[in-house]
C-alpha cells in the first residue's frame, strides 16, 4: 500500500484488521452504543462500532491526554526521598471511527504540548496512537467544521481516512506510515479507481466567517455579551472536557502509604477555581470573564501563537451543554456584529 | 504479526525514555529565616552538587517549589544570580502548599522546577539609574534584582529603594534593609502605613505612593521597578508618570496562578500572554496591552 493512494476496503477485510489488532493486544477505541448513548469505548470487533452516529460523546483526546495521568511518584522523605518517573505504559492504540473534525484536533493538541518544552508523556502517547477517521455522510445542527477550515472529508490529523462507498465497503485513503502499517494488516488491497462511488458528504453550511473572528473578538472585549451569554452557564466545565482541543490541566498530589504520586488532571478555564489565588484574589471572578477567556483563547490568542484556531467545529460542546449554550450560534451572532 | 507491523512504523517501537519535564530537582532547605508574621525565606541547596553547579538563572525568573504529597507553588527566585551555590525563595503561609512548606525544617528536602519565564533586562540598563518601589511581600522579586545590581554596582548610576509595609513587623529582609541603609551608594527609604509604626521607628510613616511622590526621584535615564499589592501599584503608577517615567521605563512582575510553568496548563494565560513564558516581567507599556486579568 502506498501513502497518498486510495484502496478498496470490504467490511470483511476490515473485520480481519480488527481481529489482528485484538489478537496483538492493540487497544481500539471507537464509537460504541451503550443504551441510547454513543461513547468512545474499547471495542474488539467492527460489529461493536456505531458507524452511524454523527458524533460520539466524550473526546478522543483521552487517548493521548488522559483525564488523569501520573507525572511522577515518590517514596520516602528527607535524605531517603526517591522520585520515580512514570513507566512508559502507553499501550499501542487505534482510535477508530472518529469524525475528521475530531482527528484534526490531534494536530491542535500537539501544538500546545510540543511547543518550546516538548511534553514527553504526551509524545509517548501520540507515538503509539493511530488515528482512523470516518468521513461523514450526515451532520446535525451542532456541526460547524466548515466554519473553522475543516470539512466532512478532511484528512488533517488522520493516519487513515475511511469513507463509505455506495453499495457497501469503504474507500481507504492512506495518509501516513502509521495508516499504511495498519491497512497492511489486511494483506494486499486493490487500489480504488474512479468507479468507486463515495456516499455523498453532507452539506455543512458555514455558520460564520472565521477570518472575521479576531477583529470581532477584539472589538467585543468590553461588550456586555459575555456577561449576558454566560448567565445561563452553570460553570460545570463539561464543554472543555468533551472538547477535542481543550488542553488545560491541573496538577495535584496524592499521598498514599509513605509515598504518593503527582497527577495531571483535565481542567477548564470555565471553572471558578482555575485562576483563584490562595489569597482569595481571582483574576477572572465572573463567569462572563471566563466565557470570554474560553472563546478568545480559542479564536484569538491561540491562532496568533499557533496559526490555527483551537476549535475543529465538532459541536461536542453544544451537544453536551446542560444549559444549551452553543459556541456556533454565539460566534455567528458575534461576527454579524450584534 | 500485527504488533510488529504497527510498531515498526512508530519510531522503532516504544519511544525511548525522554526527560520528564515535570520532574523536579531535589533541593535541601539549608536555612530558614523568619522574616515577618507568616513569612519565611528558605535558602535551598541542590542535593546533587553537579546540578547546583550547572544551575543558572537570570533575575526575575521564577520556579515551582514543591512538597511531595502536597503540591507545587510558584514564587520568584528571591536571591541574586550573582550569588551561586544556592537559591532563595520567600513566601507567605497561606494555602495548602505554602502551609506544608512552612512546616519544613532545615535539612528537609523539597522539589524545585525552574528557572522559568523571562527576566529583567538588567544588562541593558548599564549607565542608568534604578528606582525600586516595593510593598509588603512583593519585595522578594525586587530583592533579587537589587542584589544583582549591587553586585554590579559600578555599571549603574543611582540606586534608590522605596519599600513599605503595613507595619514595622511586616517588613521583610530587616537585616538586609540595614545593610542597604548603611551603604553610601544606595538611597533607601523605608515606610510603614500610618498606625503601623513602633515607638522607636525611625523610618517614614505613610503610604508608598505618597513617599515616592515626596522623594521625587529623577526620571531621566532611569528605570523604575514596581512590585506590590494591586492598590500600591495602581496608586504608584500615576506618581511615576507625573515624575516623567515613560511606560517603557517602568517594569513589574505578574504573579498569576500557575501549575506547569511551561506554557501548557493554561492557567496563567492573560490576553495574548502566558505569564509563565512571556512574563513574569513586563513593562508598563506591555501591561497596557493585556486585559486586567492578573
Amino acid at each position: 500500500m502506498i501513502i497518498g493512494e486510495r484502496y478498496q476496503l470490504a467490511p470483511k477485510t476490515l473485520e480481519a484488521i480488527f481481529a489482528a489488532l485484538a489478537r496483538d493486544g492493540v487497544r481500539v477505541l471507537a464509537p460504541r452504543r451503550v443504551d441510547q448513548h454513543v461513547a468512545l469505548l474499547p471495542v474488539k470487533s467492527l460489529a461493536e462500532v456505531a458507524l452511524d452516529a454523527v458524533q460520539a460523546s466524550g473526546s478522543a483526546k483521552a487517548a493521548v491526554f488522559p483525564p488523569v495521568e501520573q507525572l511522577l511518584s515518590f517514596t520516602g522523605s528527607g535524605q531517603d526521598l526517591r522520585l520515580q518517573d512514570p513507566e512508559p505504559t502507553a499501550p499501542p492504540t487505534v482510535v477508530f471511527g472518529i469524525r475528521p473534525c475530531e482527528a484534526r484536533a490531534f494536530k491542535s493538541l500537539q501544538l500546545v504540548f510540543d511547543w518550546d518544552s516538548p511534553d514527553t508523556l504526551f509524545d509517548a502517547h501520540l507515538a503509539m496512537t493511530t488515528v482512523v477517521s470516518l468521513g461523514c455522510t450526515q451532520a446535525d445542527e451542532a456541526c460547524f467544521c466548515t466554519s473553522v477550515g475543516g470539512g466532512p472529508r478532511d484528512t488533517q490529523g488522520s493516519d487513515l481516512l475511511l469513507q463509505p462507498l455506495q453499495g457497501g465497503g469503504f474507500a481507504a485513503d492512506v495518509l501516513t506510515a502509521k495508516g499504511q502499517a495498519l491497512l497492511g494488516l489486511a494483506g494486499e488491497l486493490l487500489p480504488l479507481g474512479p468507479e468507486g462511488m463515495l456516499e455523498p458528504a453532507p452539506e455543512v453550511e458555514p455558520a460564520f466567517d472565521a477570518a472575521r473572528l479576531p477583529e470581532a473578538l477584539e472589538a467585543a472585549f468590553d461588550s456586555p455579551v459575555w456577561g449576558e451569554e454566560s448567565l445561563r452557564c452553570l460553570g460545570c466545565g463539561t464543554c472543555a472536557f468533551v472538547c477535542p482541543t481543550c488542553s488545560c490541566f491541573d496538577i495535584q498530589d496524592e499521598k498514599r502509604d509513605g509515598g504518593g504520586r503527582r497527577l495531571r488532571c483535565w481542567d477548564s478555564c470555565g471553572l471558578h477555581q482555575f485562576t483563584l489565588h490562595a489569597s482569595g484574589h481571582n483574576p477572572r471572578e465572573t463567569q462572563g470573564q471566563r466565557w470570554r477567556q474560553r472563546v478568545s483563547h480559542k479564536f484569538l490568542y491561540f491562532p496568533e501563537r499557533f496559526s490555527a484556531a483551537a476549535c475543529v467545529g465538532c459541536g461536542k460542546c453544544a451537544r453536551a451543554c446542560p444549559a444549551d449554550m452553543s459556541l456556533k450560534e454565539f460566534l455567528r451572532a458575534l461576527t454579524r456584529g450584534r | 504479526m500485527a504488533s510488529n507491523l504497527v510498531s515498526s512504523t512508530r519510531s522503532q517501537g516504544r519511544p525511548p525514555l525522554a526527560p520528564n519535564v515535570f520532574r523536579p530537582q531535589l533541593v535541601r532547605v539549608a536555612t530558614v529565616t523568619a522574616e515577618a508574621p507568616g513569612i519565611r525565606t528558605f535558602r535551598l541547596e541542590f542535593l546533587d552538587p553537579a546540578e547546583g553547579q550547572a544551575f543558572r538563572f537570570r533575575t526575575g525568573q521564577f520556579g515551582l517549589y514543591g512538597v511531595f504529597g502536597e503540591g507545587e507553588s510558584t514564587f520568584c527566585i528571591a536571591s541574586s544570580p550573582t550569588r551561586t551555590g544556592y537559591i532563595e525563595c520567600t513566601f507567605r503561609e497561606v494555602g495548602r502548599v505554602t502551609t506544608a512548606l512552612a512546616a519544613c525544617e532545615e535539612g528537609d528536602v523539597i522539589g524545585f522546577r525552574g528557572p522559568y519565564g523571562n527576566a529583567f533586562p538588567l544588562e541593558s540598563w548599564a549607565g542608568k539609574s534604578l528606582v525600586f518601589v516595593a510593598g509588603g511581600i512583593a519585595l522578594p522579586p525586587l530583592r533579587s534584582v537589587i542584589w544583582n545590581a549591587l553586585d554590579w554596582r559600578d555599571r549603574f548610576a543611582g540606586v534608590t529603594i522605596v519599600y513599605g509595609a503595613r507595619s514595622v513587623a511586616d517588613l521583610v529582609y530587616k537585616r538586609e534593609l540595614e545593610q542597604w541603609a548603611a551603604r553610601g551608594d544606595v538611597k533607601l527609604v523605608v515606610t510603614v502605613d500610618p498606625g503601623g509604626e513602633t515607638p522607636d521607628w525611625k523610618g517614614e510613616v505613610g503610604f508608598v505612593p505618597h513617599v515616592l511622590e515626596k522623594l521625587a526621584p529623577k526620571s531621566a535615564d532611569t528605570v523604575a521597578l514596581v512590585c506590590g499589592p494591586p492598590i500600591m501599584i495602581k496608586l504608584s503608577l500615576p506618581v511615576l508618570a507625573k515624575l516623567g517615567f515613560g511606560d517603557e521605563a517602568v517594569y513589574t512582575t505578574l504573579e498569576n496562578r500557575m501549575k506547569c510553568g511551561l506554557g501548557k496548563c493554561g492557567r496563567c494565560n492573560t490576553g495574548r500572554s502566558f505569564v509563565c513564558k512571556d512574563g513574569p516581567v513586563y513593562t508598563l507599556a506591555q501591561l497596557r496591552h493585556l486585559p486586567a486579568e492578573y
